[in-house]
């Protein structure tokens, strides 16, 4: 019997980050919790906050379930978290900057260079191309989990674009709206100098060529786009233009904004669109969604692109077991946060090993998404697993097998009450001329009881995620 | 050999457009193998944009052309200084890996009939042996023939028709050399046609690929034939439309109608009598 980590209770004592709302747990009675719930979906409602997370699909106009019991970590737990987070988010940028460059820790032997050279994301259009102050990733997205008091793992890196930290700021700000008392009573370390960071880490990246006070714009692909929501949010709350592939267009080596002030030199773009189609003449020529020209630009140092065109090759799924590596590699330090332990069935080594504890551990194929194509050992019939041996053994280098995560719990609120559900973690790390991150996140939680999935469209719910001050 | 070029792309639009945007690859590669001796390129009513050199060693620069516009001249002109080097790109510099040329784009996947075709380089001794025979092996399972396939037929379409122009012999023959395991990639340039032989097309495209311990080594199966004096080399990557020598957008309702006349000649070094 696998036992989960509950951050709030060790057996009847209450874990001192949660001292606090015990009382205020108590204080809520059935009546309440409900009229307060209906209240936080009306405020949601209003906002208008109804995209889907991560991409995942399903229905945009669909509210995200909001559990208003917060998640709350200590002051000295979350500065070993922004240490490991920070660390990672270095490594990562410093590995981008090699593969662009000249591949030191491939050549190093420390990486095999088929895994990122003939990767996907890599992005030939770009090498030997040093992107201002040497960043590719701009906004790491880190995926987090917890299995004990001191004991977080790393599902994935995102260094894209990680979206979903405007449920960040929305869930703060809905729960000090409905629980003022409750701000009061915490010390609650505040997260809604977020955009202001994000709005400076973009100015610092900006090109040399820029003299002034660069002009940033968020590109969206529009408002078809899941996220677009929060591409419009975030705008408004930097104070810059929210703009799409035909409100710009290049001239003179430079990128410009269409205003009814005439045009406008435009100097860092975060775009939200994938790099496929940011530039019909450099990758895809069927977008409709960038701008001509605009790879041009970047490369001759006329505009910065945030995240940098190729960032993808440093978040892929077998790039990942690598960073640790990349860590030591770069950075000359131990890693602070551990992976997740993968055995690759193409070593034999690791196959024996996997075929023989089969039943404990979860197996995916190295390229499945979404779930498909996935054995979760221990949630499984003796069938199952004898079924999924034989597919195992018939093609060994398509999986790999990790073992089944024991995820902390907090406790939620749901029909009968209240009840421990499992929860993960995405911090947002800024990356520019300084590392910043804000003390908080995005805290996702499985509603269905003993499920492990928290993803928003098998069920799962979004917290507010407290860092609480010394 | 001294060659001078003569390259005009006419782009017509049937409506007036709001603007055309260019992104050109139309500059001799800098290498061992050639020397620039004059050389413009001159774009109708159009302003200069960026202007770079990238990873793969391509001079790259852009053009934009403000509307109401109903047709684009692109004029290359220049004469370009060139040695045989039996293929071999010596003193090229670039930072892309030859690894990421290991990678298959629509164009050049390879099916059945070319991972059998890439059987050819089994038993070559050496991985220039082994290109060798693989280039051969395309030049005798494609035919030239012009006006068959056009610009998006695939390696394999082309392979299955069994006919095709030098772009479908490059786009076979990389799709061979990156089965067989070896880097290979598109290039892009011009080819002089001389009297003896009967060289295709002086707007050309080959293909190269990487030999450890030579480097990059140019193929070219339409004529037969590794790049000597009679090439020009201008730009290189995945496939011919990652290499296009002009990549452009026009924003407008208009359908373009597209012109291209090539002309290389050589240019008579002009031997002085020393007395």
């Amino acid at each position: 019997m696998t036992t989960y980590f509950n951050e709030m209770y060790q057996g009847k004592s209450v874990r001192p980050p949660y001292a606090r709302l015990e009382d205020w747990m108590k204080s809520m009675p059935a009546e309440l919790r409900h009229m307060k719930q209906a209240e936080a979906e009306a405020l949601f409602r209003r906002i208008g906050i109804t995209f889907a997370v991560y991409g995942e699909g399903g229905d945009p106009d669909r509210l995200i379930p909001f559990d208003m019991f917060p998640r709350v970590f200590t002051s000295s737990e979350w500065s070993r978290l922004e240490r490991g987070i920070k660390q990672r988010a270095r490594a990562l940028n410093a590995f981008l900057v090699d593969v662009y460059g000249r591949g030191e820790i491939i050549r190093a032997g420390r990486i095999p260079s088929r895994l990122v050279y003939q990767n996907a994301a890599y992005e030939k259009a770009v090498a030997g191309f040093r992107p201002p102050k040497g960043v590719y990733s701009h906004i790491v997205g880190i995926d987090l989990v917890r299995t004990g008091p001191d004991d977080f793992c790393v599902l994935e890196d995102n260094c894209r674009t990680p979206s979903g930290v405007s449920y960040m700021l929305e869930n703060r700000e809905i729960m000090m709206r409905m629980f003022p008392d409750l701000f009061r009573e915490n010390r609650i370390q505040p997260v809604e100098q977020y955009p202001e960071l994000l709005r400076r880490t973009f100015a610092s990246v900006a090109p040399d060529k820029c003299d002034g006070e660069p002009t940033v714009v968020i590109l969206t692909p529009g408002h078809f786009n899941s996220a677009y929501y929060e591409h419009s949010f975030l705008a408004d709350l930097m104070g810059v233009e929210l703009v799409e592939g035909q409100d710009l267009f290049v001239e003179g080596g430079f990128v410009w904004m269409r205003t009814t002030e005439g045009p406008r030199r435009v100097d860092v773009i975060y775009r939200r669109i994938d790099d496929a189609f940011i530039d019909p003449l450099c990758f895809r020529p069927d977008s409709m969604l960038g701008v001509p020209g605009l790879m041009d630009v970047y490369r001759s140092g006329g505009v910065t692109i945030c995240s940098a065109p190729g960032a993808g090759v440093a978040d892929d799924k077998a790039v990942y077991t690598f960073v640790p590596e990349m860590i030591r590699f770069y950075l000359g330090e131990e890693p602070i946060l551990q992976n997740v332990p993968t055995w690759q069935c193409g070593k034999s080594d690791d196959l024996k090993y996997v075929l023989e504890h089969l039943a404990e551990l979860v197996v995916k194929e190295v390229h499945g998404s979404g779930g498909y194509g996935m054995l979760v050992g221990p949630k499984s019939t003796k069938d199952q697993v004898e079924a999924f041996r034989a597919r195992i053994i018939a093609d060994p280098g398509n999986y790999i097998a990790q073992p089944t995560l024991a995820l902390s719990t907090t406790p939620t609120f749901v029909a009968e009450g209240i009840a421990p559900r499992h929860v993960d973690l995405r911090p947002y790390c800024l990356v520019g001329e300084r590392i910043e991150l804000v003390p908080g996140g995005l805290t996702r939680v499985a509603l269905t009881e003993g499920s492990l999935v928290v993803n928003s469209s098998q069920g799962g719910g979004v917290k507010d995620t407290w860092v609480l001050a010394e | 050999m001294l060659l001078t070029v003569d390259h005009v792309t006419r782009y017509r639009y049937d409506q007036p457009v709001r603007g055309v945007v260019q992104s050109h690859r139309l500059t001799p590669s800098v290498f061992d193998g050639q020397r620039v001796v004059s050389w413009s390129i001159v774009v109708s009513d159009a302003s200069r944009g960026a202007q770079f050199r990238d990873g793969a060693g391509d001079a790259l620069q852009s053009w934009t052309v403000k509307g109401p516009v109903s047709s684009v001249e692109v004029r290359v002109q220049g004469t370009v200084e060139t040695h045989d080097l039996a293929g071999v790109l010596r003193g090229h510099r670039e930072t892309v890996p030859p690894d990421a040329y290991l990678r298959d784009t629509p164009a050049t996947a390879a099916d059945l009939a070319l991972r059998d075709l890439s059987a050819a380089a089994k038993g070559a001794e050496g991985p220039l042996a082994a290109a060798h025979a693989l280039a051969a092996a395309v030049a005798d399972a494609i035919a030239y023939r012009p006006g068959v396939t056009e610009a998006r037929t695939t390696a394999a379409e082309a392979l299955a028709l069994g006919e095709g122009v030098c772009q479908d012999h490059a786009h076979a023959l990389i799709a061979v050399a990156r089965a067989a395991g070896l880097p290979a990639r598109y290039v892009s340039g011009y080819l002089f046609a001389d009297k003896t032989g009967t060289p295709h097309e002086a707007a050309h495209a080959w293909a190269e690929i990487h030999v450890s311990g030579l480097g990059w080594v140019g193929f070219d199966p339409a004529n037969r034939c590794c790049p000597d004096a009679r090439y020009i080399r201008l730009g290189s990557g995945f496939d011919a439309q990652d290499a296009a020598p002009i990549r452009g957008v026009a924003r407008g309702p208009g359908h373009e109608a597209l012109n291209v006349s090539v002309t290389v000649t050589e240019t008579a070094a002009q031997a002085q009598s020393q007395q």
